[in-house]
């Protein structure tokens, strides 16, 4: 279709023609039947998208609006307070913990060694678990191929 | 709802107060616009809830010069686009519901009308999205081109030519349906 023609056109729905546009508008339409016959087409289109509109949800919904996009908000500032305090509450413990257990006379060193390898051996496996998913994700050619 | 849990930067009371202003302004336009997008009532006040939020922690960027809409618009449009492209990945169908209703409530009762909102509402459906984009929001928005071209970041001439097409396919559906 004629780039200009629907240029026309749209200025012509949007009553933003000139008064040299609409004569050249008028004189397209007067001349060519194939336009005339396009122009009908998209005036009825428009008349049915005219007596249409989009549901409108029940006003409650419209009062609640703005109070579920602030809970969101409050409740991710809540998330992330609790993430930091439990990250240095556990931090605390863990480092307690530790040490307790490092300068514990009950406990025979070789039971120490013992779970100390075990705790490395758990912590290396973590790492290399986490570090071969990250290198996946990344190299993965066909990641976004629904299988 | 997903990412809520993510940093908000500390803006100040006032702009809190300027934020809270423009969502009531602006909160039907963006449910509008993302029900057009999704076709189900749920996905579009969720996404568009979802929109302001991110927008929330981008306020800071957002220059108060401009018009917020057409800044919000890309924030909408993209979570719209990915709420599409998730359910297509998982292989869901989003379900579109029938979200148009004649302005005026005499149309309701005939049974012509019904049948004409229910051909429209299965035409406009089964458009592209980025068709059905431009129909909503022309023709049930009423944004001008202008604004459309902002939202979009698309030349005017492409958006009303995308416009004139988006009609054309959506007159030929319906008449292929009636015939």
């Amino acid at each position: 279709m004629n780039e200009r023609f629907i240029t026309l056109i749209e200025r012509y729905f949007d009553e933003q023609l000139s008064a040299v546009e609409k004569e050249e508008f008028e004189s397209l339409l007067q001349n060519n039947k194939e336009l005339q016959k396009e122009f009908e087409e998209q005036k009825q289109i428009k008349e049915v998208l005219k007596k249409m509109s989009l549901k409108n949800p029940s006003r409650d919904i419209w009062d609640g609006y703005w109070l579920g996009i602030y809970n969101k908000i409050e409740r991710g500032l809540s998330w992330i307070a609790i993430f930091v305090g439990a990250l240095i509450f556990f931090g605390y413990v863990s480092f307690e913990a530790v040490n307790a257990f490092i300068n514990s006379t009950h406990t025979p060193p070789l039971v120490k060694t013992g779970i100390g390898i075990l705790f490395f051996g758990v912590l290396v496996l973590i790492f290399s678990l986490i570090r071969e998913k990250i290198f996946t994700s990344k190299h993965d050619k066909y990641k976004d191929i629904q299988r | 709802m997903k990412s809520n849990e993510a940093n908000v930067p500390n803006i100040s009371q006032r702009k809190k107060r300027e934020f809270e202003l423009y969502v009531k302004k602006n909160m039907k336009r963006g449910y509008f616009s993302a029900l057009g997008i999704l076709g189900s009532h749920d996905a579009a006040m969720d996404i568009s809830q979802e929109a302001f939020i991110r927008a929330y922690k981008n306020f800071n960027h957002f220059d108060s010069n401009k018009n917020f809409f057409t800044w919000f618009y890309k924030i909408l449009r993209n979570l719209c686009l990915n709420f599409i492209r998730d359910n297509k990945n998982r292989k869901e169908d989003v379900i579109f519901e029938n979200i148009i209703s004649p302005v005026s409530n005499s149309l309701q009762q005939a049974t012509e009308e019904k049948e004409l909102i229910q051909l429209l509402h299965e035409s406009i459906n089964s458009l592209s999205t980025e068709d059905r984009e431009v129909i909503i929001l022309k023709e049930f928005e009423g944004y001008s081109y202008k604004e459309i071209s902002e939202m979009l970041n698309l030349p005017v001439g492409t958006v009303m030519s995308r416009l004139y097409y988006a009609r054309k396919k959506l007159a030929t559906k319906m008449k292929l349906v009636t015939e």
